[in-house]
């Protein structure tokens, strides 16, 4: 450059570049480093659960060593429960109907929570009536009970304790999604939404909806816990499904037991515990994600 | 000239929480011609935002509603339409501008797609077609780099460019009549000057009949040929503005006028004291009550004034008021 360098800069047009609203998220979720930490946790548990039927191609319910062998011993890192199974292929197959079930239940949580919230908030009058108590019926009522008077119905199976598990826990979800929708559908772009024309169907799923996303974002990931949670619960009480491997359901056979050997039903709890916990804390995460507040720090 | 829009004997009427029936809007006629503007001033609580909403039938039903009079445009009564036509008509005929630009833009969606969708509704248009109509609406209002902006979402706008963004997508489709809300109040003057520049500047390109509603006289002087005042849900007085802004004849359109501020290079050691009329609007549940709804702010109101409803009269050329004062003077219309 031969020019000389003028000693106050010509006038640069800002630009200042501003992040779109996920981008932005997904950066204020790096920041907290124990959602990272369950994330990454919760990926492993994930990526060990598809990998590892490809890894140990065994049957998850045939014992294959001596009853109740300590871990670590006879090369059974985890030892074996109380009919000779290896507990890391337990556990290994174990995650597969707690991860299926978690996501199966929390989607249908959320689909008919959503769906309830959206048409009660939105329509307001009778249709609010009418739905609202049918929610306030589904609270009241014990869950635990429910969903064991349910998988009872239709025979325990993934597919039946994942539909009792979204039956009994959608309520609060359809409560949530209600609350943002009177408040969003008072809003003015709402307003404008029906100036330009646009009929009811496309104000509540493609104008509502999306605004109303990150509170539901938050909710869906702790739902996601919950029914993980309830699955063990289920297991535990002999409702789960007899040919799938599950954490909840090592610990019911090895329940008796527990005094002589504390490891078939402590490490099915911890493979509970950590999986929960990551999703926890993956919900917390999102929720500093979305929450405006924390943004300018 | 026929009139493109043609409100006539319009009135709204609210059901209160108490079961009583309020009357918001009470036979307001007006007429408005292709490419031209017509004001519509009164202080807030006045029925002026219902009005805009009742041309396009938003007003909520319940508890509101039409309760008579008719809306046509181009010689079609909107309040015969289906509520399926109404959504063609709605942002393709008729669209309106809203007041709070901030909050009139969805924060989740781009601006293109917002200016866009519009198009897409009405038009049929491809998500592509409607992304460069977005960036020809964005350059129509004054916006710089509109291949870029097109792109940003509602918060990284300022106020003024949102409610540019508002005005492209409510021009988007070549509305005949454009209802502007209140545009500029949530700006700032020199934005509000840019924004009413626009708007004139559009106006006459696309031949729009735009309704002005305001409580701004200075915005009526600029932009409007025809004014309406309307006070508690009537039109209290009607004329050409320069004839309103010199001549005015009710009292409350006086009121309204004398209540600018004016700007002085010198206020002197005593400055004037700002006017003001003394009360308040009346709140729907005391709308008829018999009277004239203004008697109880009005310095000059007589007896009748409490007992009788003035009827709209005729008070000079093209000019008509609806107070007792002029009723000895003009006929009734």
């Amino acid at each position: 450059m031969t020019a000389p360098t003028p000693a106050v800069p010509a006038e640069e047009p800002v630009v200042i570049e501003v992040e779109r609203p996920w981008r932005e998220a997904w950066r204020m979720f790096r920041r907290n480093t124990a959602a990272v930490a369950g994330l990454v946790t919760l990926s492993l548990i994930v990526l060990v659960t598809v990998l590892g039927p490809f890894v140990y191609p065994v049957d998850p319910f045939a014992p294959t060593g001596p009853l109740l062998l300590p871990p670590g011993e006879q090369g059974f890192l985890l030892g074996t429960d109380q009919q000779g199974r290896d507990l890391v292929v337990g556990l290994l197959y174990g995650s597969q109907s707690t991860l299926m079930v978690g996501a199966a239940a929390a989607a249908i949580t959320i689909t008919i929570g959503i769906l309830f919230g959206a048409l009660a908030g939105f329509y307001r009058g009778w249709v609010e009536e009418v739905l609202m108590r049918i929610t306030e019926f589904f609270q009241v009522l014990p869950p635990l009970l429910l969903a064991m008077v349910v998988v009872l119905l239709f025979s325990p199976s993934i597919y039946s304790i994942s539909i009792a598990i979204g039956v009994v826990s959608w309520t609060s979800t359809a409560r949530l999604v209600r609350a943002e929708f009177l408040r969003l559908r008072e809003l003015d772009f709402v307003k404008a939404e029906r100036a330009i024309g646009a009929r009811n169907a496309r104000i509540i799923w493609t104008i509502i909806l999306p605004n109303a996303a990150p509170p539901l974002i938050v909710s869906a990931a702790l739902s996601v816990g919950v029914a993980i949670l309830f699955e063990a619960g289920l297991a535990f009480l002999q409702l789960s499904d007899p040919n799938v491997m599950s954490w909840g359901y090592l610990i019911s056979v090895n329940r008796p037991q527990i005094l002589e050997a504390w490891w078939p039903v402590t490490f099915p709890g911890l493979a509970i515990f950590i999986t929960v916990l990551s999703v926890s804390l993956i919900g917390d995460g999102l929720n500093d994600a979305f929450n405006p507040k924390l943004r300018q720090r | 000239m026929s009139a493109l829009l043609e409100v006539q004997g319009l009135s709204v009427e609210f059901d209160l929480k108490d079961g009583t029936v309020s009357r918001v809007i009470d036979g307001l006629s007006f007429q408005l011609e292709a490419g031209r503007t017509l004001g519509i001033v009164g202080e807030s609580g006045c029925g002026k935002s219902l009005t805009a909403l009742a041309i396009m039938r938003l007003v909520p039903v319940p508890p509101g509603r039409i309760a008579e009079g008719a809306i046509r445009l181009a010689g079609e009564n909107l309040l015969d339409a289906s509520e399926a036509r109404m959504r063609e008509v709605r942002g393709n005929d008729v669209s309106m501008i809203f007041q709070e630009p901030m909050t009139s833009l969805n924060p989740v969606y781009t601006i293109g797609d917002q200016i866009g969708e519009t198009v897409r509704l009405h038009q049929g248009l491809s998500r592509r077609e409607a992304h460069n109509r977005a960036i020809e609406m964005l350059r129509a209002v004054s916006i710089p780099a509109p291949e870029k902006r097109v792109d940003e979402y509602p918060h990284q706008l300022s106020g003024g460019m949102r409610q540019r963004v508002m005005i492209a997508m409510a021009l988007a489709c070549q509305p005949q009549v454009l209802i502007a809300d209140e545009p500029t109040t949530a700006l700032d003057v020199t934005v509000q000057a840019q924004i009413f520049d626009l708007l004139k500047e559009l106006q006459q390109q696309t031949e729009a009949a735009v309704i002005l509603i305001t409580h701004d006289m200075g915005a009526i002087a600029d932009m409007a040929q025809r004014v309406v005042v309307m006070y508690a849900g009537r039109k209290v007085e009607e004329a050409p503005v320069d004839e309103m802004l010199t001549n005015p004849k009710h009292p409350y359109t006086s009121g309204l006028i004398a209540c600018v501020p004016h700007l002085e290079a010198d206020p002197g050691p005593e400055r004037q004291a700002l006017m003001e009329i003394p009360g308040v609007v009346p709140s729907v549940a005391e709308l008829g009550r018999g009277g004239c709804p203004f008697a109880p702010r009005c310095a000059e109101a007589m007896d009748r004034c409490r007992r009788e409803m003035p009827p709209e009269t005729s008070v000079g050329e093209d000019h008509t008021a609806a107070c007792w004062l002029y009723l000895d003077a003009g006929e009734a219309v």
